[in-house]
């Protein structure tokens, strides 16, 4: 009983929090910095940080992550870091030689007041950066909002500071992927292929943190978006914004720099999200869906049917990020499953206004995000009202052990299993992994638990 | 880009060597900040706090800054307690912009304040963050209130990541544990007793330890800080020995014990035959008037060896003339590895650490064989370099280099905070010889490509 002091009583506690349900914005800027192709993310701040990101995206994936830092001292803390990240950029560019270096900033080098975007001028104008390279950066302070907010505004700087607009449109449409897996992504190239639609995602960390082993290290694995791909980008028909926290600033700041349109959709996790996905994608790129695609949602749909008596009813308790969170609870809520636990340490008012939308069908469900949104106040909650599942990242694990509950590992991050990188939980085929998931955390319960009498085969 | 063909980093050519005969005799520079931009695989002082801290199960740890460094550490160390596991718990000030602007101090002594209500801890450890290092909190003066209001030590960690390197936070958190020590009773502690420093009770390593010494008939009145409790902390003066494993985080604590104490101390380590057997037998020789002592430690050698060593010959008649690389934190862990390999039949042909200092790089040099390269704070481009170059068949590291090894298609052995098998003792030689097997001679390398393609 590793959580044996959490009590029922749920009190109001003055800025305290007790394992929580988010992280801080760099390690956000990181992931998104991978799905570029050829970049070496850069860490302006002490060496801790960047160590801290590397290793838990690398317990993660498994896969070697590389990153670059400031390594500030005493006095790159009172004269500011400037010297630093100039000194950083010569170095990585001569050595590590990457396409394009993907700053972003810490607690450390914000409190100090160093300008990213200033010193990677003066870096241009030193010609410190070579012919055809590219620094970008990100503002990620940690003391605001979460990692999702840090992957958002990596995201919104590559649109930002690499799309151009040459008057030119290309049949093309934007997807902006919010916060999800290689597999992920690559599923929503799959599905876009099967469309017929021409689309570029960005970014894509698909082949590049679910790398084969081939007996090399490569240090820029094949995968994520290209420059150039980056660079079209501003002269895409529109562009398809999956999740309103992680991914809608950068189809804004793609929209401000270069005049794509956007339309915001929630992330394609399970039946509903996907369908919207699908429709918003066909219509964007002209296309009617094809047979294939109508035959995955029919197999989902058909298992949904199938086995609906195992689902009816089920009250589920789950955390993590803005953008899973909302349309995994309306899955739920299609799956005739019953949230009622719901908490996400990210903050954002429209990430609570969406999910209040979705709740409008779940009224009794407890919900809360930001400040004091943690894994204790989840599990007060789970010991004032029980639950029959548990969906979250690892952390999770200790409450569905103590408590005895079914868990199914989703999201971020992932310690102590395998899978999510490799197996889609988005599209059809994603929310049929969802299900079988679900269903056997459910079945297995019910197979331990059966009286002999009653432990059945035929299920 | 290709790993291989890179050439090192300029400005590190003095923290890389290679044993050659007749070769000028440099001296590898440590103790030197990263350079900026080098993807280092180092951290920074919190961590090295953290990790030292970290052990001791039955006090409160709470990261004063924003959630990061909370999170990160959360959980990660598998250092096991007996007993209470208020360690493995994760509490922050979660520090917000108002808080950077306005300060965090009524935070963080709201937050103890209903932290110990809940928890009732024994003691609590306050880490100051980059960022409480700048606003300028004084989270002396915090713990210092919260101390006399609520009856329990509450000491400050002074480790803000940017202020120096993970060994800083060594010593942060051996100043800590220092205003602790003393501060209990001393009474009943027998003449032949020790304390037992740096060993951190990864997959339960320091219970091993602990009752080797007390086979022998010592009284081990702390473990620093593995399975550590606040009592046992506050009385470990009264100990005769302070036996000091992983030299880099705890000499300073063993320098300043024998200054105010008077408490002598000696340098071990637990790994391999030959290093465990001699860390039994140089704390037997310290206390000479009680000759069973020395008797019972070459029982417990005896024994113990007898028990492994015939189990270990299949893995050693397989292993021989296999090649290691290793890239730890700290030098003198390296020495044991060296030592540690050969038993069991393997070279050396990379040696490195992240910490290691002046002294330890010499002796390194000693150690090791012809044509043995020796990196200090090295990356991942070197240590692929060498160890395609030195045709390598195991890596020996951390978090961050195992999934290294796996690529180029080499075996690993976890020798950090992710050990899940005790290495320490004689068990741990047998395990640690097991594990080194099982991942060398695992048939996933005949399926992988090694050297891009070339087997």
């Amino acid at each position: 009983m590793l959580l044996r002091h959490t009590t029922k009583e749920v009190k109001e506690r003055e800025g305290l929090t007790i394992n929580p349900a988010k992280t801080c914005q760099p390690i956000g800027a990181m992931y998104a910095a991978l799905g570029i192709h050829g970049c070496l993310p850069h860490s302006h701040g002490s060496q801790g940080c960047c160590s801290y990101h590397r290793s838990t995206l690398t317990r993660h994936y498994k896969e070697p992550v590389m990153a670059g830092t400031s390594s500030f001292t005493e006095g790159a803390s009172v004269f500011g870091g400037q010297a630093n990240l100039l000194q950083a950029i010569e170095t990585i560019f001569s050595v590590y030689d990457p396409d394009i270096i993907a700053v972003h900033s810490t607690c450390l080098s914000e409190t100090i007041g160093d300008d990213l975007q200033q010193i990677t001028k003066k870096a241009s104008d030193d010609g410190k950066i070579p012919e055809g390279k590219f620094v970008i950066y990100a503002s990620t302070p940690s003391f605001i909002g979460s990692h999702i907010t840090g992957y958002a505004n990596m995201v919104a700087g590559m649109a930002e500071q690499f799309t151009v607009s040459t008057g030119e449109k290309k049949d093309q449409v934007n997807i902006v992927a919010g916060w999800m897996e290689p597999s992920d992504m690559r599923e929503i190239k799959r599905v876009a292929k099967d469309l017929g639609v021409k689309i570029v995602l960005f970014p894509d960390t698909s082949d590049v943190l679910d790398a084969p082993q081939t007996g090399k290290h490569e240090f820029y694995p094949k995968g994520g978006v290209t420059i150039d791909e980056l660079k079209s980008t501003g002269d895409s028909k529109c562009t398809l914004a999956l999740g309103s926290i992680s991914a809608e600033p950068g189809a804004i700041a793609l929209d401000k720099k270069c005049k794509v349109p956007f339309e915001t959709l929630d992330m394609p996790i399970g039946l509903s999200a996907t369908d919207r996905f699908i429709m918003s994608l066909s219509k964007a790129g002209g296309v009617s869906v094809p047979a294939e695609i109508t035959a995955e949602r029919g197999r989902l749909v058909d298992v949904m049917a199938d086995m609906e008596q195992y689902l009816y009813g089920k009250k589920v308790a789950l955390f993590g990020d803005p953008d899973h969170l909302v349309p995994l609870t309306e899955f739920l809520l299609d799956l005739n499953m019953k949230p009622v636990h719901i908490v996400s340490g990210t903050p954002g008012m429209k990430f609570d206004k969406r999910m209040k939308e979705i709740l409008e069908r779940a009224p009794y469900a407890n919900f809360k995000n930001g400040l004091n949104a943690d894994m204790f106040l989840l599990h007060q909650w789970i010991k004032n009202e029980p639950v029959d599942l548990l969906i979250g990242n690892t952390y999770g694990k200790y409450i569905a052990r103590d408590e005895d509950i079914p868990f199914v590992r989703y999201g971020f991050p992932i310690l102590d299993r395998v899978g999510h990188s490799y197996f889609p939980s988005v599209g059809y085929t994603g929310g049929l992994r969802l299900v079988e998931k679900i269903l056997n955390a459910l079945l297995d319960r019910q197979d331990r638990d059966a009286l002999e009498e009653k432990f059945e085969l035929v299920m | 880009m290709d790993t291989e063909n890179i050439s090192l980093l300029e400005g590190r050519e003095k923290q890389v060597y290679e044993k050659k005969q007749g070769g000028a005799e440099v001296e590898i520079a440590c103790d030197t900040k990263s350079l900026s931009g080098s993807v280092s695989q180092r951290a920074c002082v919190f961590c090295g706090s953290r990790v030292v801290l970290y052990p001791v199960a039955d006090a409160i740890h709470i990261v004063h800054g924003p959630i990061g460094c909370a999170a990160y550490t959360w959980d990660i160390r598998g250092a096991v307690s007996s007993g209470p596991e208020l360690h493995r718990l994760s509490f922050s000030t979660d520090l917000q912009e108002m808080d950077v602007i306005y300060g965090g101090e009524k935070k963080l002594y709201h937050s103890l304040i209903e932290l110990i209500d809940q928890y009732q801890p024994n003691a609590a450890f306050i880490y100051s963050t980059c960022i409480v290092g700048l606003i300028g909190d004084d989270i002396d003066a915090v713990c210092k209130k919260v101390e006399k209001e609520k009856g329990i030590p509450v000491l400050p960690v002074h480790s803000e990541g940017f202020k120096g390197t993970k060994k800083d936070g060594y010593k942060a958190a051996c100043s800590a544990l220092m205003t602790l020590i003393g501060t209990g009773s001393t009474e009943g502690i027998s003449k032949y007793s020790i304390n037992i420093l740096g060993e951190f009770n990864l997959a339960g390593e320091a219970w091993i330890i602990r009752e080797y010494y007390e086979r022998m008939g010592i009284e081990v009145v702390a473990t620093m800080t593995g399975d550590g409790r606040i009592d046992a902390i506050r009385r470990s003066h009264g100990a005769s020995l302070n036996v000091v494993q992983c030299s880099g985080s705890m000499t300073s604590l063993a320098k300043d014990m024998e200054e105010k104490y008077g408490i002598p101390f000696i340098r071990v380590s637990y790994f391999g035959f030959e290093d465990m057997s001699k860390s039994l037998y140089d704390v037997a020789q310290l206390f000479p008037d009680r000759p069973e002592i020395m008797e019972k430690a070459k029982e417990i050698v005896h024994d113990e060896i007898r028990r492994y060593y015939p189990e270990m010959q299949k893995f050693k008649a397989a292993l021989t003339g296999r090649k290691a690389a290793i890239y730890v934190g700290g030098a003198f862990k390296t020495f044991s590895l060296i030592k540690a390999l050969r038993t069991i039949g393997m070279s050396v042909v990379l040696a490195g650490s992240q910490t290691g200092n002046k002294d330890d790089y010499s002796r390194l040099k000693e150690m090791c064989d012809e044509g043995t390269v020796i990196v200090d704070d090295s990356n991942p481009v070197e240590l692929s370099k060498f160890i395609l170059e030195k045709e390598a068949d195991l890596l020996i590291g951390g978090v961050k280099e195992r999934p290294i090894a796996f690529k180029l298609g080499v075996g690993f052995c976890d020798h950090n905070h992710e050990r899940k098998i005790p290495l320490a003792g004689f068990v741990g030689m047998y395990n640690f010889a097991k594990e080194v097997y099982e991942s060398v001679m695992s048939p996933v390398w005949q399926f992988a490509p090694r050297k891009g393609g070339l087997v």
